[in-house]
């Protein structure tokens, strides 16, 4: 990519490479200072926030809004901490994200390695499902939970979120094994490897990138989803972003700033660590899966 | 008995039929090259035997067993394909011993005919290589290696030579060839590639437009082939086809063709009058191999008939063992095959033989051979 970008790249003088850097540096100061503001002000006492100005440095440094957040802040109406619902959200994002990625993976090997009459109308249908806002399914979804017994359940969550997330890891898979050699499975067949053997020992090992773009696809969304985890979450198993609005709505006393900042910080964490580790093949794997096919 | 035994197949998608009732016995030890222009049912035929594609109605059976409905991995076949379809993420050993494990066979043996395999190849210093780490005709030999490991009664290759470059192409020719010489084994081998089919086959299978053209050894293809499209098919330079009308004088059959200069020349036939009877006047088409038009020198001394003649070359073309020479007869260029040093040049007026002998006759409208 960088090779690229250089190879065509303009050539232009120094004042006008200077105005560009000015500029970028510009939007990037931009793009971060809500982040930046956060930072801050979970780093001070609360008295300095409402005393003073929002944007100054802290006087006193202190890491106590983000001990309490973590484990006393009152949320609803028990003073837990977020650290409850961290682990909720970590319970229903690992499992949903592994099924609905194993899943896409196999509906993408299905798709194009066993053909069958119908598939593309099949396949079109299950991309409907990328584009049906959430809303719509609530009710639905609702029905569905209380009649399997799944409701206010992680495993309920877990449902909703591998049904939604098929449409669009099958659209990944389906469109990364498109151009992956089809003369490879039939040589395995050949070898004897039957259905499942093939996809593990075959296909699996080759789908590095798109498993990582699917991957950081699915964490993001079931990560950051409110809408589900509001609706069908009891108690003990709702997300931290309902925890993270449960903190901020929680009219006990004064509004302690500091810890709704360092509460907002403590949700998005998981998925800008994700974005950290393996950002980079994300790029790539959309290179390589979805573009073509 | 034949070993591998196509009865009768048909293939069909939908409403198109792409095979039409083939019938092939391959013989064990054969090795059949199934031989055609792009489209004209080849490869069809090769993945069904193998059983990647269901036949429409016919049978396959191998050792007298039909394989309609078998799976690919118990007809005891294995396949070399096109792009070598090695696993890219085993190594070289793993690439080959992959049938023998997904057949439950336990590793000490696995070892042993890897060992076996890559000494009979000269891999062993690659086991541990993966596929994108060989050169072309490394990863030739490994798809071979895989194949070979399984001992099966039936190998089937897939325009195994394709994806080389021109004298790697030859190289590997001639190990396959070895290779069948030395195991005896039954091969089926798809190509496009008519001089592939020539040097190794013992018998070859014509394919156009999803028929049998023609099925024999490599000599009768060559020498008198079915029809037309055999005869232009098969041959490098291919055949010289000529617009002609037969002669026939008593005993003597002849057909007459126009020169270079639109003036008649009639060529005598090595043959009967009686094999033409009630051609005579009749339009045919002559086709004669480019190596049947000679120098008088290097003219076959044994043939029969010789024809020696005089026409304008318009082209040479030294190739270095042979000069090709272009010649214009019956309003059509002609190509003819010299010997390397013989003193022909551009515009001359140059003596040219013509092994009669070699010539075969079509009927224009079935475009059969007549004789």
């Amino acid at each position: 990519m960088s090779v690229a970008t250089q190879d065509t790249a303009l050539r232009t003088g120094r004042v006008s490479r200077a105005f560009i850097y000015l500029f970028l540096l510009l939007m990037a100061l931009f793009y971060l200072l809500p982040f930046g503001i956060m930072v801050i002000n979970s780093l001070k006492p609360l008295s300095e926030i409402t005393g003073g100005n929002m944007m100054s440095l802290p006087q006193v440094w202190t890491l106590d809004a983000w001990r309490s957040t973590w484990s006393t802040a009152q949320i609803g109406v028990e003073p837990t901490g977020m650290r409850p619902y961290f682990w909720n959200s970590i319970k229903m994002v690992v499992p949903a994200v592994a099924i609905s990625t194993v899943l896409g993976a196999l509906n993408g090997y299905v798709l194009t390695k066993w053909r069958f009459r119908g598939d593309t109308i099949l396949f079109g249908l299950m991309l409907f499902s990328c584009f049906i806002p959430f809303q719509i399914v609530l009710i639905p979804m609702a029905r569905v939970l209380g009649l399997t017994g799944l409701a206010g359940s992680t495993t309920g969550l877990i449902l909703v979120h591998v049904v939604y997330g098929i449409g669009f890891s099958t659209l990944y898979f389906r469109n990364y094994y498109a151009v992956f050699p089809t003369e490879l499975v039939r040589a395995a067949m050949m070898d004897g490897a039957g259905f499942f053997r093939i996809f593990w020992r075959i296909l699996m090992p080759s789908s590095g990138p798109i498993t990582v773009v699917c991957i950081i696809w699915q964490f993001t969304n079931i990560w950051n989803d409110f809408l589900f985890g509001a609706s069908f979450a009891d108690f003990d198993s709702q997300p931290i972003t309902v925890a993270l609005n449960n903190l901020v709505n929680s009219s006990t006393g004064v509004k302690e700033y500091n810890v709704h900042f360092a509460g907002a910080i403590y949700a998005a964490l998981p998925t800008l660590l994700v974005y950290i580790v393996a950002g980079r093949y994300f790029v790539r794997g959309l290179m390589s899966g979805s573009v073509k096919g | 008995m034949s070993f591998l035994k196509i009865d009768n197949v048909t293939k069909r998608y939908g409403a198109v039929e792409v095979l039409h009732r083939v019938d092939i016995d391959v013989q064990q030890g054969e090795f059949l090259v199934l031989v055609g222009p792009s489209g004209c049912g080849k490869s069809t035929l090769l993945n069904m035997i193998a059983g990647l594609e269901e036949i429409s109605s016919g049978t396959i059976a191998i050792k007298d067993k039909p394989m309609n409905g078998v799976h690919p991995s118990q007809r005891n076949i294995a396949m070399v394909f096109q792009s070598y379809a090695l696993y890219p993420n085993m190594t070289v050993g793993k690439n080959i011993t992959f049938g023998l494990e997904m057949h439950g066979v336990p590793k000490a043996e696995r070892d042993a005919k890897l060992g076996k395999v890559a000494d009979m190849l000269q891999i062993t210093p690659l086991l541990d290589r993966k596929p994108g780490q060989l050169s072309g005709g490394q990863r030739q030999r490994v798809a071979m290696g895989r194949a070979l490991v399984r001992d099966p009664d039936v190998f089937l290759f897939d325009e195994p030579l394709s994806n080389l470059d021109a004298k790697l192409r030859v190289d590997m020719r001639t190990e396959i060839k070895k290779l069948h010489q030395r195991l005896g084994t039954t091969i089926v081998y798809v190509t496009h590639d008519q001089i592939e089919a020539m040097t190794l086959s013992t018998r070859i299978a014509v394919m156009n437009g999803g028929y049998i053209q023609q099925l024999g050894t490599p000599r009768e293809i060559y020498d008198t082939p079915n029809n037309i499209f055999v005869a232009a098919f098969m041959g490098s330079p291919s055949m010289n086809l000529l617009d002609a009308v037969i002669r026939l004088d008593g005993d003597d059959a002849a057909v007459e063709i126009a020169d270079g200069d639109g003036a008649p020349v009639t060529l005598p036939l090595p043959i009967p009058a009686a094999r033409l009877q009630g051609r005579d006047g009749t339009k045919v088409v002559l086709g004669i191999r480019p190596e049947a038009i000679t120098d008088p020198d290097g003219a076959d001394k044994s043939a029969n008939t010789v024809v020696a003649l005089k026409n304008v070359i318009d082209v040479t073309e030294p190739a270095g063992s042979d000069t090709f020479v272009t010649t214009t007869m019956a309003g059509k260029d002609v190509i003819g095959r010299m010997r390397a040093d013989a003193h022909v040049h551009a515009g001359d007026n140059a003596d040219l033989a013509i092994n009669m002998d070699k010539a075969v006759i079509f009927d224009p409208k079935t475009e059969d051979r007549i004789v």
